[in-house]
């Protein structure tokens, strides 16, 4: 039939399965808004922190606890509130006082003239900075002052040590989105290579390697934590470390379920008659062609490790203050829930955001690796 | 058979279209076709993989994948059956008209006995219980062959062998006494002597029920001798049809003439009689051990391959033949050293029956193999090129980069495949050129012996023969030695000079290709030999 040869296209470049699934998964709307929504997430995460000015350990001691606001603080009739304190303390009257944009400008008046050094009283404030006299009249009784009025914006508010929320959650995200990623990884290596292993291997290997895991399954959780702490003493390294090392049980069983049914394909008897190693079969061949279901499954265990980690974050054994994760800031969110909900609230939208996300993600990916489909 | 043709058809199908929608656009699977299914005849529907000769059935029947769509008109006793409700469906399908599959390993619940599903049919269609059904069933089970029925009504599916399942959809099939009985591949996945027993119990039944059977295959062999109509179909079309003698004798579209001729013919010369011995194995005997499980330390072990000899010359072909688990795999495997097995094996005058894998190793470029599923042996994400070039970098690792894709372009070359196609992936070729590259990764090592373990039977027959014109000329070209294994008995006589007949693991008979095929001494190679069907009178 049309058997014989190729139609003498010079030199196509072939579409491997892989760019097929990229393909498919970029026709699939759900799936590319989360991946859109993940990348969002990620970059207001790592990038924000550069656009704002607070740092997430900076304490406002005079912000403790406020809730979330678009306007500034504080509020122009606390600012008059403090200029009068201030105006007291210096000593002068303050005749008519207004804000405009960052600038305040001030009347004071007094009987005798007015040292203009006073205006250190007024930078003394908090909340006012860089006063200076903008005219004298009266002979020095009565000075108009201008100075900068110092107005922090808190858009998520501030939590129970007056530290600006949003920081907080920003660097929360940095924390959840690179101990899933980090801990996933170390899942992924450690689950591929030893379920590739011990399924193609096979016999009595695969059955030591799978009784292995099995009791690695049957050990608590918190009590190998606990254990691993107490050996390599707390860091933040060792957090996706313990994570990792519990994740990847499920990763190696599937990993070897699919060796298991790859090592019947003939390719793998090909590679064999051809001379390849057991290392290089493993490798070249089956590893490569397990990345199908393994991808999904990270999608799978990145929202599972993130989850893992607020838990021990909660137990005292994550990320320590004040460093903080959407875990924890969760859980400090809830103590406070009748007092402070939105201490709850803006980190779990985003922590749910990102899970739902990193859902589409993965059932967009399970559609795109679909064999059915090829 | 000529007053069959007078008579008002059954199943009239007119302009049926099946198309399925998917992510790449719609696939036509069957573009327009209209044929007659006439009381009490056998219609044959031929085509090779791709045709759509499955689907148009399907169409039918309301049995297609959910993203398929089907138009047209197919009326049965004048009853419209495209775009009726499936409730409605019901009322023929199952009960006027039955459909059996190719894979009887799989059309079959294994959680349930036989008898049960057959009686299910019954109960549906009919009404009454299970109990009342009974004797029907067992009457069936009788019809169709089944030995001793009153036993094997409680067996389950996985009891029974390849064969009796195919016997027990058949029962299933009848069990409502249908007018037309479609037979998709029905013997596709049975070896040959099962094939001609089942072919032969259709047969009967047909005449005792007088049963229109519509035979779907692409096996010209089966149509010749069991058919009275064809109907010849290519890409969702079809090309010709008409009585089985009058397509035969006297094909009319260059298509029809292409599928007669594509049975696989020629005869190879045998090589001198003092040709070296190139490969060898001596009481081979390979033991499966039937897995035991952690705790057991007693595991059974199944011989597969019980004291053969076997010694391949150069420029000789061997043919083994045998059906299913007659071991003919199992020692292609361990005369590569790539099972454990015993036995004394020779390759040319180095002794490998001590060498461990690393010993192995320098040795496996001039002993290569090609598999037989061209779906299966090729690694679905790698590049063509990096198929093929595998051996090399096992063999030959100082090759550079472009020195490596020269080969390639060479051996993609030799097998006539366009050498843009080692950019490509496996999945972008058809059947016949996946098994082109399966070749070309044998052959770019340059080895001396090759065992091809069935390497043509996945493929249509059109296709099969350019694949053995390959494996021929490559064969004079480099002055290989072959050992090729099969079960489809032309293929061998096409392709070997010696045959070795296998069952059960041990060797029935053997010797030179024309003795075997003119004179079988063993009474199994006469039944192997009687039971294939010849595309000739």
């Amino acid at each position: 039939m049309t058997d014989a040869l190729l139609s003498a296209v010079p030199e196509v470049k072939g579409r491997s399965l892989f760019q097929l699934a990229v393909m498919r998964f970029r026709r699939n709307r759900p799936a590319m808004a989360g991946a859109v929504m993940l990348v969002l997430i990620a970059c207001l995460s790592f990038f924000g922190p550069f656009f704002i000015s607070h740092s997430y350990d900076q304490v406002f001691s005079s912000y403790v606890t406020i809730p979330p606001s678009l306007e500034p603080r504080p509020g122009e009739d606390t600012l008059e509130e403090a200029m009068k304190g201030v105006a007291t303390r210096a000593r002068v009257e303050l005749q008519s006082f207004s804000v405009e944009g960052e600038t305040f400008t001030a009347v004071i008046t007094a009987k005798d003239p007015i040292d203009p050094r006073a205006t250190r009283y007024f930078d003394r404030a908090n909340e006012f900075d860089k006063t200076e006299v903008a005219a004298t009249e009266d002979e020095g009784r009565k000075l108009t002052l201008k100075g900068v009025v110092d107005r922090e914006y808190f858009l998520f508010g501030t939590d129970t040590n007056g530290r600006d929320l949003m920081a907080r959650v920003m660097l929360g995200g940095q924390i959840s989105i690179a101990v899933g990623l980090l801990a996933s990884l170390v899942s992924l290596g450690i689950g591929v290579t030893y379920g590739a292993i011990s399924g193609y291997m096979g016999g009595r290997v695969d059955n030591v390697m799978m009784r292995f895991v099995e009791i690695l399954y049957s050990l608590p959780f918190v009590f190998l934590v606990v254990v691993l702490v107490v050996f390599f003493g707390r860091s933040f390294i060792l957090i996706f470390l313990v994570i990792g090392a519990v994740e990847w049980l499920d990763m190696a069983r599937i990993v070897r379920g699919q060796t298991l049914s790859l090592k019947r394909r003939e390719f793998i008897g090909a590679a064999e008659a051809l001379g390849l190693t057991d290392w290089q079969i493993i490798r070249r061949h089956v590893i490569p062609n397990t990345i199908g279901p393994v991808v999904i499954f990270v999608t799978v265990i990145v929202p599972k490790v993130i989850l893992l980690e607020s838990f021990l974050s909660f137990l005292g054994l994550g990320v320590q203050a004040p460093l903080t994760s959407w875990g924890s800031l969760i859980a400090e969110g809830a103590n406070n829930i009748q007092s402070a909900p939105w201490l709850l609230i803006f980190p779990a939208i985003f922590f749910v955001v990102t899970l739902f996300s990193l859902n589409f993600v993965g059932d967009g990916l399970r559609d795109a690796f679909d064999p059915k489909d090829r | 058979m000529e007053n069959t043709k007078t008579m008002e058809p059954i199943l009239a199908v007119r302009d049926l279209k099946v198309s399925f929608t998917t992510p790449d656009g719609d696939v036509n699977a069957v573009k327009g076709i209209s044929l007659d299914v006439r009381p009490g005849e056998t219609l044959a529907v031929v085509g090779e993989s791709g045709s759509g000769k499955s689907q148009t059935m399907m169409g039918i029947m309301g049995l297609l994948a959910s993203n398929g769509r089907v138009t047209g008109s197919a009326r049965y006793r004048g009853q419209e059956m495209v775009g009726l409700p499936p409730k409605a469906l019901n009322e023929i399908r199952g009960a006027k008209i039955t459909m059996i599959f190719q894979e009887p390993m799989t059309s079959l619940d294994p959680l349930y006995p036989i008898g049960k599903q057959i009686a299910e049919v019954i109960v549906h269609h009919r009404g009454g219980s299970q109990r009342e059904a009974r004797p029907r069933v067992l009457e069936l089970l009788k019809l169709v062959g089944i030995p001793d029925p009153e036993r094997r009504i409680d067996s389950y599916p996985h009891e029974m062998s390849g064969g009796q399942r195919q016997r027990v959809m058949i029962a299933m099939a009848l069990a409502n006494e249908p007018d037309i009985l479609i037979a998709d591949e029905p013997t596709t996945a049975l070896d040959v002597t099962i094939q001609a027993q089942i072919l032969k119990l259709l047969r009967d039944l047909q005449k005792r029920f007088d049963m229109a059977i519509v035979l779907i295959t692409h096996d010209l062999g089966i149509v010749r001798h069991f058919a009275e109509r064809v109907v010849v179909m290519r890409r969702g079309e079809v090309v010709e049809q008409g009585a089985t003698a009058e397509i035969f004798e006297n094909p009319k579209a260059d298509y029809t003439r292409m599928l007669i001729e594509a049975e696989p013919h020629g005869r190879k010369v045998a090589p001198a009689d003092n040709a070296p011995i190139i490969l060898e194995g001596r009481n081979v005997v390979v033991d499966y051990k039937i897995d035991g499980g952690f705790l057991k330390k007693r595991a059974n072990t199944f011989r597969a391959v019980d004291n053969v000899s076997i010694s391949l010359h150069e420029g000789q072909t061997i043919g083994i033949v045998g059906e299913s688990g007659s071991g003919k795999s199992t020692l292609g495997r361990a005369l590569l050293r790539l099972i454990a097995s015993k036995g004394a094996y020779r390759f040319g005058k180095t002794d490998i029956s001590e060498l461990d894998r690393a010993g192995m190793r320098p040795l496996r470029r001039s002993m290569q193999v090609v598999f037989q599923d061209p779906y299966g042996s090729l690694s679905p994400r790698q590049t063509v090129g990096e198929i093929i070039t595998e051996g090399l970098y096992v063999h030959e690792p100082q090759l550079s980069r472009a020195e490596r894709d020269k080969r390639a372009i060479e051996a993609l070359k030799e097998v006539g495949l366009d050498p843009s196609a080692r950019n490509r992936y496996p999945h972008e070729f058809s059947g016949g050129q996946r098994q082109r590259i399966a070749i070309a990764r044998a052959m770019i090592l340059k080895p001396q012996a090759v065992i091809l373990d069935e390497p043509t039977s996945a493929l249509d027959r059109s296709v099969q023969g350019q694949v053995i014109e390959l494996l021929r000329d490559l064969q004079s070209r480099h002055g290989l030695s072959y050992v090729f294994i099969s079960h489809d008995l032309s293929v061998v006589r096409a392709m070997s000079d010696y045959v070795v007949v296998m069952k059960d693991g041990r060797i029935v008979e053997e010797g030179p290709t024309d003795a075997i095929f003119n004179a079988p001494k063993a009474d199994y190679t006469r039944t192997l030999i009687g039971a294939a069907y010849n595309i000739g009178p």
